[in-house]
């Protein structure tokens, strides 16, 4: 794994829109630096010809039929919401378009 | 209106004669399905705003995603129809990102393990000539949340406060068809690109999978192309359009991007990578973001969903419910019709091919049928500012009525100005064409000894072109006939009272 760096940090933190300080980018630097460290540790383990796994269970095709199932009240599904309005979700401006 | 200004371009000549245009369409559907992909809320359009969400598109805690077995289904079968390979075993994947338009913080897709791949579909372009476009990849995943922007003045982002989101559409199934990097396109890339949307919006038409509106966006076509000088065989830096949602736009913005690229490259600039936005009302491409790197999303295996793994059963029976490919489809019917190439073309550029199929599956005669949809129907229907299928549905006409009028037509009840008449009736609703007709009171006059008074008397009050016809002038008994049917009020066979006419006069 190669060394984080400062530009690596910024960068997610852009695409996670987290603004961060210069002084938080380098506390951050060195803190998620040592955090990979520690984790990466995981790949000196003796895996040999393992395969990766992504599932626990050898379970494949589990599906549903196609059949219409209540959903929430609208009221019910934006009561979590921060903030809402015309029956929707309220968010901060994002920089995509829909 | 948008702000932005338009950039420099080349001439389209002028691009292609330097550059080699090269082509990729990605293509979204969304499927027809019930419900979502990976529950069961229902996906109908048009419903009020987050009424049909649940804990699971809406991401909430502990919530577990199911797939949709329609939705595998469809997939396997869409990737069929484009003569893709199947995969044997795939999985979805996360793509994470920080967009609001999915609650999840990630969209459930697939990533190097689509569910179809490697195929082709044959596109006929309008000199009759065949390109095949080669098909990368078929993937499922699942549709975002709807945006509307609000606190600027356009609905668009630019000067927006804050964003309104609707999440009915999060989670409705889509399919992703992506084709391989398009060369040798050269002049033909605006209409190969907009013909490959077309023959794939029949295609999924065909397999009922999806209802391809492009104007609700249950189609969404995304344009990526780059130039390449024409003494390289090294692509260029790829721009992506978004969202041209017409077949018509999907061409102008292929021409659009080809004369930009060529302005920036043949001035000595670099195409930005980057994605674009379509402006339909000015036809232009504006920037959007810059591209993110594919490994800024991050994809992993989604560990709610277990694989799907199709077996060789389970694709084969999916074969056979392949329809028979719509240009296969066409061949064969303008084969049994006896159409020429020319009034084949005209019957599916207005898309009247169920309709006459129907038609005369029904018991009209194939130019009896062609005869009033693409005559009498359609022209109503472009007055109302329609196309027939739409126009023949919002009125209730049916196949069964043009084969009920052309039977009235051939079994000499009515003649062809009569049975226009009957049209009025029956689209405005007033029954049967049997119906109209006898409520209208329409019917030819069949009493010979009336037709023959008629004729008497309009034979004496032209005495000059009587003698024309006497004297072997047989096309001058033209002029006769129109008298005699308004004689008759129009409610005489035309053809009977020409052997009428002559029969008196020449014997």
């Amino acid at each position: 794994m190669s060394e984080l760096t400062r530009a690596d940090v910024a960068h997610l933190a852009g695409l996670a829109r987290i603004e961060l300080s210069d002084d938080e980018l380098d506390k951050m630097v060195g803190e998620l630096g040592i955090i990979l460290e520690s984790v990466a540790t995981v790949q000196n383990a003796p895996i040999g010809d393992v395969a990766p796994m992504s599932h626990p269970m050898p379970l494949v095709n589990v599906t549903r039929p196609d059949e219409v199932r209540p959903s929430l009240a609208a009221e019910a599904a934006l009561s979590g919401a921060p903030e809402q309005d015309q029956q929707r979700f309220s968010v901060p401006r994002i920089l995509d378009e829909d | 209106m948008s702000q932005a200004t338009a950039e420099a371009t080349l001439p389209f000549e002028e691009a292609l004669a330097a550059y080699d245009p090269v082509l990729g369409l990605e293509v979204h559907v969304e499927l027809g399905t019930n419900t979502k992909m990976f529950c069961g809320c229902a996906t109908a359009f048009g419903a009020e705003p987050n009424s049909q969400v649940c804990p699971v598109c809406l991401g909430l805690p502990g919530a577990l995603p199911v797939v949709n077995e329609k939705g595998v289904e469809s997939a396997i079968r869409i990737g069929l129809a484009l003569n893709c390979e199947i995969a044997s075993w795939c999985r979805f994947a996360r793509k994470n990102y920080f967009y609001p338009d999915m609650p999840k913080n990630f969209q459930t897709s697939q990533y190097d393990e689509p569910i179809a791949f490697n195929g082709h579909l044959d596109v006929e372009l309008a000199d009759g000539s065949t390109y095949r476009v080669e098909i990368e990849r078929a993937h499922m995943e699942e549709d975002t949340g709807k945006s509307l922007h609000v606190g600027g003045s356009t609905g668009r982002i630019h000067g927006a406060t804050h964003s309104l989101v609707d999440y009915n559409r999060a989670g409705i199934p889509l399919i992703e068809i992506v084709t391989k990097p398009m060369t040798g396109a050269g002049e033909r890339a605006p209409e190969i690109a907009k013909a490959y949307v077309a023959t794939l919006r029949d295609l999924l038409k065909a397999l009922a999978v999806s209802d391809v509106k492009m104007e609700q966006g249950s189609m969404r076509c995304d344009v990526n192309l780059s130039l390449m000088p024409k003494d390289s065989t090294t692509f260029g830096i790829r721009s992506e359009t978004k969202n041209v949602n017409s077949l018509r736009s999907v061409e102008r913005a292929v021409r659009y991007e080809i004369g930009r690229h060529a302005a920036i490259l043949s001035s000595g600039g670099k195409v930005t990578q980057e994605t674009r936005h379509w402006h339909e009302d000015t036809g232009i491409t504006t920037a959007g973001r810059e591209k993110s790197d594919a490994e800024d999303y991050r994809y992993f295996p989604e560990p709610d969903l277990v694989p799907v793994a199709p077996s060789t059963e389970m694709v084969e029976a999916l074969r056979a419910t392949l329809p028979e490919p719509p240009a296969a489809r066409r061949k064969r019917l303008q084969s049994a019709w006896g159409y020429s190439d020319l009034e084949m073309r005209d019957v599916v550029n207005a898309g009247l091919v169920d309709l006459i199929d129907e038609t005369v599956t029904a018991g009209a005669t194939p130019a009896g049928a062609r005869k009033w949809w693409s005559g009498e129907i359609a022209r109503r229907a472009n007055d109302a500012g329609s196309d027939v299928p739409t126009y023949a549905a919002s009125l209730a006409v049916t196949p069964a009525h043009v084969v009920e009028l052309e039977s009235l037509v051939t079994g000499g009840r009515l003649n062809d100005a009569m049975a226009r008449q009957v049209w009025d009736g029956v689209l405005a609703g007033e029954g049967t064409p049997t119906a109209v007709a006898d409520a209208r009171g329409l019917e030819l006059v069949q009493d010979t000894g009336a037709l023959q008074a008629a004729v008497d008397k309009v034979i004496a009050a032209n005495p000059d072109v009587a003698q024309k016809v006497r004297d072997g002038k047989v096309q001058a008994a033209g002029a006769l006939i129109g008298q005699v049917m308004k004689e008759m009020k129009g409610q005489a066979d035309a053809a009977a009272a020409r052997q009428l006419i002559l029969d008196t006069l020449v014997g």
